[in-house]
């Protein structure tokens, strides 16, 4: 017999929608893979053990959110609470309908509205201590723990520090709205049961059954016709949020299990807007755990271009130049995001879509033979900004007895990356091509760079043949091989990860093994991934200088707390910004490993430059 | 005509009455550190670009406030967008931005 009541149609249209809607757009997004993409995905679905990680990540970062836990308990729970929660209330639920309906198949309102129609009290021994009871008991129990996730989210809105988010999100009026329909939906349903098990005195748990005869007994009025309209509640809330959840942020639920299995199949974003930025941009779940990582809001107040209004953006086919043009690029958002969306690389692809229009003329560049070497050194533009650098590392070379070739000598033609962060990839090439030609004439074998924008750029786009190290990797493998011998000078330093080393490059350790030989390195309080952008970025366009100025300032303080003798940092733009506002001294890692090669430390730079000058 | 070794030279005023200032206008309007500039010429001196050309963002600076800006067009191109110019910059004016604002008043303004 199939048991129905008017109050299951809103659910059940709403619950059609969303499965059509969600086949139209996994639809949409495999249609619009390029045909290597497709492939990679038809195989990797059949691979056993792309098809377990993929399982394994769903679960781990779609049901327990782990990322959020190891960002912060109470906002791991919370997430959990509603996801794993909602999902179990569904499988239990499901499991414990088929006790009371024999057929496999049942309507899918059923088990969701299942003590509308089954409310029999357990009277029987059997009963009360076997399956029945059991099930009743962990829906009750499931319940509970989503309410408690219900709680905290209320809370969150009011004591968001608790939850370690100093921000969150301002939501547009949509999410909103659907936030309310996906917050009324527990309370509605425990109303319901609740008001149900009273009235007829059984089929609720420990929970429900309880709270039932409490309101049946407080509240005056039909308890019959208070539990219906309870009921319909229930019923138009979670329909009226399946309604809504392809067009707010809760699309991010089903769009990020493709997400995860795309990434699984080796499917990455591409240069131009694609399928997979437009999943990624759907995967968002606007959770503004990015705001607080970035150091545009916090350091300098900057508060409508984080990442998660930049994704919104990217959905809604809206980005402002604004947008697109405020960011540093230094990828601190993207290490944050737990859904991992590379935010960096869709912020480029608007600036693409901008700046591709404008040409650029290199005619005037023309190169003579470098000549040949094992080891040529690209200083890079910025290097010649703060000659100590570069003059160190001649002097490295020399002390090792290298056949290097200091290709920018005279200086430098742009390695291409700045021209990239503008989105003007044309005119880049044009350069890298160039650059290509140059370094393939020195039939060297390994490219040092003393600037971490060239390194992340050389490693990216070059294609190159030979080895590519910035040079704290070089200067490391130097030690190594004995060809430099150093001697600690003692002196405290922190190390401060230039973001296109550190999360550009994944160049962590190198500096830090080599800074721990030849002083005592003593520890920061952001580190490696969670590292702070020194504020000169290349990637941030329309900013004035007082805003660079105080993300600057903001990044020394928190440097410098330990108060060391010296700053050290592995990037020439670092440097020279830190430079500016730093009481402490500022180095690059070369100038303090050359200052540690014995017999060359009593040398200054300013000495090593009169000797460079007389010897030429 | 006959040759006194010596002939005149090309004018070189220009009038501020007839310039064309819209150029200007919309240039400051996306990058207002323009203004605080002081032509020091720190910018030109450090600027990858003209190590190999003449390329000279002081003057594009000075012929856009005359109000003949046809003549950068060509030479804006030459720019690589090292930024190295914004780090000398005594006063900070964000040279980097003010290059991609001409380039659009350009694409603007025909």
């Amino acid at each position: 017999m199939i048991k129905f009541n008017l109050f299951v149609l809103p659910f059940s249209l709403g619950l059609i929608y969303i499965v059509y809607s969600i086949i139209i757009h996994y639809y949409r997004w495999i249609k619009a893979l390029p045909a290597v993409d497709k492939v990679k995905l038809a195989t990797g679905i059949r691979t056993p053990s792309k098809v377990t990680a993929s399982l394994k990540e769903i679960f781990l970062e779609g049901l327990i959110h782990r990322k959020l836990w190891k960002r912060n308990p109470l906002l791991g729970y919370m997430h959990m609470s509603f996801a794993l929660g909602w999902f179990l209330l569904i499988v239990v639920g499901n499991l414990e309908s088929r006790i009371y309906h024999g057929a496999y198949i049942n309507a899918p309102y059923y088990p969701i509205f299942l003590k509308f129609f089954i409310h029999d009290r357990l009277v029987l021994f059997f009963e009360i201590f076997t399956v029945p009871a059991f099930f009743r008991f962990i829906m009750d129990f499931l319940l509970l723990f989503v309410l408690s996730g219900l709680t905290l989210a209320l809370i969150k809105r009011k004591q968001s520090k608790w939850f370690g988010m100093k921000q969150t999100t301002q939501h547009s009026l949509f999410d909103r709205v659907a936030l309310s329909c996906l917050w009324m939906i527990f309370p509605m349903r425990l109303l319901a049961e609740s008001y149900t098990a009273g009235y007829f005195g059984g089929g609720g748990g420990f929970l429900t059954q309880n709270l039932g005869n409490l309101l049946i007994a407080v509240t005056p009025g039909p308890a019959e016709i208070i539990a219906y309209f309870f009921w319909w509640s229930y019923s138009l809330v979670l329909g009226l949020f399946f309604i809504m959840m392809p067009y707010s942020r809760y699309m991010h639920i089903p769009s990020e299990l493709l997400l995860i299995v795309f990434r699984h199949c080796g499917i990455q974003s591409k240069k131009w807007g694609s399928s997979f930025s437009d999943l990624e941009a759907h995967s968002c779940s606007r959770c503004g755990v990015c705001i607080d990582a970035c150091q545009l809001d916090f350091a300098a107040g900057i508060r409508n271009i984080q990442a998660v209004y930049l994704i919104r953006g990217q959905r809604d086919q809206y980005i402002t130049e604004y947008i697109a043009m405020t960011c540093m690029i230094c990828g601190r958002c993207q290490e944050a995001c737990p859904v991992g969306i590379k935010a960096d690389s869709l912020r480029l692809i608007k600036r693409r879509e901008i700046g591709s229009g404008q040409v650029s003329d290199f005619s005037y560049i023309t190169s003579t033979h470098p000549g040949f070497a094992d080891v040529v050194y690209f200083a890079g533009c910025m290097s010649h900004l703060t000659p100590s650098i570069h003059i160190a590392m001649e002097g490295i070379f020399k002390k090792a007895g290298v056949n290097y070739l200091f290709m920018d000598q005279d200086g430098s033609i742009c390695c291409g990356r700045p021209l990239m962060l503008a989105g003007k990839d044309k005119q880049a090439n044009e350069l890298i091509e160039f650059n290509k030609t140059l370094i393939r004439q020195t039939r060297a074998k390994l490219l040092v760079t003393s600037c971490p924008i060239c390194y992340k750029v050389f490693r990216e786009e070059y294609n190159l043949p030979i080895r590519i190290q910035h040079h704290s990797q070089y200067l490391l493998e130097l030690v190594k091989e004995g060809k430099i011998a150093l001697q600690s000078q003692h002196r405290k330093v922190v190390y401060h990860d230039p973001c296109d080393l550190g999360r550009g490059g994944n160049v962590y350790e190198a500096p830090r093994e080599l800074l721990g030989k030849i002083s005592d390195l003593v520890a920061t309080e952001k580190n490696c991934a969670d590292a702070l952008c020194c504020g000169g970025s290349l990637g941030l366009m329309n900013t004035s200088i007082q805003k660079k100025d105080e993300v600057t300032r903001n990044a020394l303080q928190s440097l410098l707390k330990n108060e060391p003798d010296i700053l050290v940092t592995a990037c020439p733009l670092c440097k020279k910004t830190f430079s500016k506002h730093s009481q402490t001294e500022v180095r690059d890692i070369a100038e303090l490993v050359h200052d540690a090669i014995p017999g060359r430390n009593i040398l200054s730079t300013r000495a090593i430059l009169e000797t460079e000058t007389v010897t030429s | 005509m006959i040759d006194f070794g010596y002939t005149l030279t090309k004018d070189r005023q220009f009038d501020y009455d007839h310039g064309d200032f819209r150029f200007l206008r919309l240039v400051r309007s996306i990058e207002p550190s323009l203004d605080v500039c002081i032509g020091c010429g720190s910018c030109t001196a450090t600027c990858s670009a003209s190590q190999f050309t003449n390329f000279n963002i002081r003057k594009l600076h000075t012929v856009i406030r005359r109000g003949d800006p046809e003549s950068i067009k060509a030479e804006l191109k030459k720019c690589m967008f090292c930024g190295k110019c914004q780090l000398v910059c005594p006063r900070g004016v964000n040279l980097r931005n003010l290059i991609l604002a001409m380039n659009r008043a350009i694409e603007q303004l025909g």
